[in-house]
């Protein structure tokens, strides 16, 4: 019975598994290529139910203790479409961050930088049937990391989407405009120019809520469903 | 490192709002600091009320904001424990990992609106997804059901299976898998088994161990490196 409707493949913007600048991917990338295999039932269908799993959203990143955490307090919204440009609806959007000080949470973070008892750092939204979401934060710091000499990762903040399928699934990073940090970063750089800003939010005066917090736009773009069922020999390179 | 500030080309700057870069936005690593955005307590218990999936050592309790899942039922089916280590490309442990698992009922239905099989049941106790970080031995876990059999292209069968997603630091991309038992059902007309250079094949392929549970070790880099697929 059961040929599907194949979501596409990466397009060029899609980094590849080792990027030696960014030291830890030369011994955790594989050495084989990937096997190209048709898509089936497995592929293309991906977990309906997730709130089940992981409960109830958690839009705002600043209530969650006692006291609002340190920082610049911000709003990220945007869409989550496919290549088409349709929205996806109703699909989960998960988020993680270091503090304003670009410290995490995490008890292997062991940079001198202050924690917050007031921020974790962790939410997940849900889009609405036009594929919108939005969540409440504060801006986050640039932080240090052991890669090279001097490397410090540009302020990002951590997305996982699920997207509807096994095949949509997608874990990437905001960044923010006009960070110098950004064009030396080797995770960054593993996406190649011009895909790379394609992880850069806008600034959005609109968003933007007058005495209390600066706005930013973010659209996240998962892999499309192609229009017609995948036929043998059709093989892209 | 090769990225000199002093070579770098200046581009026109851009962001994620041109319509000249509309396309799948890039993937990214999950880092080293997921343990408290990502796996939730009983991620990577798809049948029971455990708290397996989550590392919540890694970070102090009060910080802990994720949900704890909340199965209503128990599913239909056998109960399977599959567990393995992640390896890297010299052979040491890799404790920073998270694998995801996506997967058929018992009876071989997707809990999936794209899964429009009304032939098959769906079970309303069993979602088919989970998620469990690496411990400090690289070992992930899963407790869960063991799939019925799914329809493949054409007129093929495939045999049970697990789909999994490899995140950790250090890979820009998830790497996607899969786990088939040594006495599955079908294993030799798998289509996407049969896809696989011969020699390969094993890589997929869990064992039984002598308590019942399944082991396959998932090899990032090197000999007997895990077979991953380009979707
Ligand atoms: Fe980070």
């Amino acid at each position: 019975m059961s040929d599907v409707i194949p979501y596409a493949r990466e397009d060029a913007g899609s980094p590849p598994s080792l990027f030696p600048d960014y030291g830890s991917t030369v011994a955790r990338s594989p050495r084989e290529p990937l096997i190209r295999v048709p898509q089936t039932l497995t592929e293309v269908t991906g977990p309906s139910g997730w709130d089940q799993l992981m409960g109830p959203a958690l839009a705002d990143l600043t209530t969650q203790h006692k006291s609002p955490p340190l920082g610049q307090r911000i709003i990220v919204t945007g869409r989550v479409l496919d290549e088409a440009g349709r929205p996806v609806p109703y699909t989960v959007m998960e988020i993680w961050q270091a503090n304003a000080a670009g410290r995490y949470i995490h008890s292997k973070d062991n940079w001198d930088a202050p924690l917050d008892p007031h921020f974790t750092g962790a939410g997940r939204v849900v889009t609405d049937a036009e594929g919108r979401y939005r969540f409440i934060t504060i801006r986050p710091g640039a932080y240090p990391w052991g890669n090279h000499k001097n490397a410090w990762r540009p302020a990002h903040i951590h997305l996982s989407l699920l997207g509807p399928a096994f095949a949509t699934r997608l874990v990437t990073q905001l960044y923010f405009p006009d960070d110098p940090l950004i064009e030396i970063d080797p995770i960054a750089n593993a996406v190649p120019m011009p895909y790379r800003q394609r992880m850069v939010c806008r600034f959005d005066i609109g968003v933007t809520e007058p005495n209390w917090a600066l706005g930013y736009v973010f659209d996240v773009v998962l892999k499309g469903r192609n229009q017609t069922p995948f036929e043998e020999g059709q093989h892209d390179h | 490192m090769t990225i000199d500030p002093a070579d770098r080309v200046t581009a026109p700057r851009l962001d994620n709002q041109d319509s000249a870069l509309f396309g799948q936005t890039p993937s990214q690593t999950v880092g080293p600091f997921f343990h408290y955005g990502l796996p939730w307590k009983g991620g990577a218990d798809l049948v029971g009320k455990s708290d397996m999936g989550a590392r919540p050592e890694l970070f102090p309790e009060d910080h802990y904001v994720l949900n704890l899942s909340s199965p209503t039922g128990t599913p239909e089916g056998e109960v399977i424990e599959v567990a393995g280590r992640v390896i890297d490309g010299h052979g040491e442990i890799v404790s920073d990992a998270m694998i995801e698992l996506w997967q058929a009922n018992a009876a071989g239905r997707y809990a999936s609106d794209d899964d429009t099989r009304e032939a098959v049941p769906r079970d309303p106790h069993f979602v088919g997804f989970g998620r469990a970080s690496t411990d400090a031995d690289g070992v992930y876990r899963f407790r869960t059901i063991r799939p019925g059999r799914v329809p493949g292209p054409g007129n093929s069968l495939q045999a049970p299976h697990l789909a999994l997603s490899v995140f950790g630091r250090g890979l820009i991309k998830r790497l996607a898998t899969r786990l088939y038992f040594a006495d599955g059902e079908g294993n030799d007309v798998d289509p996407i088994l049969n896809a696989v250079p011969e020699a390969r094949r094993g890589t997929l392929v869990a064992e039984r161990k002598g308590d019942g549970s399944w082991w396959l070790d998932i090899i990032l880099k090197g000999d007997n490196e895990t077979v991953f697929f380009d979707l």
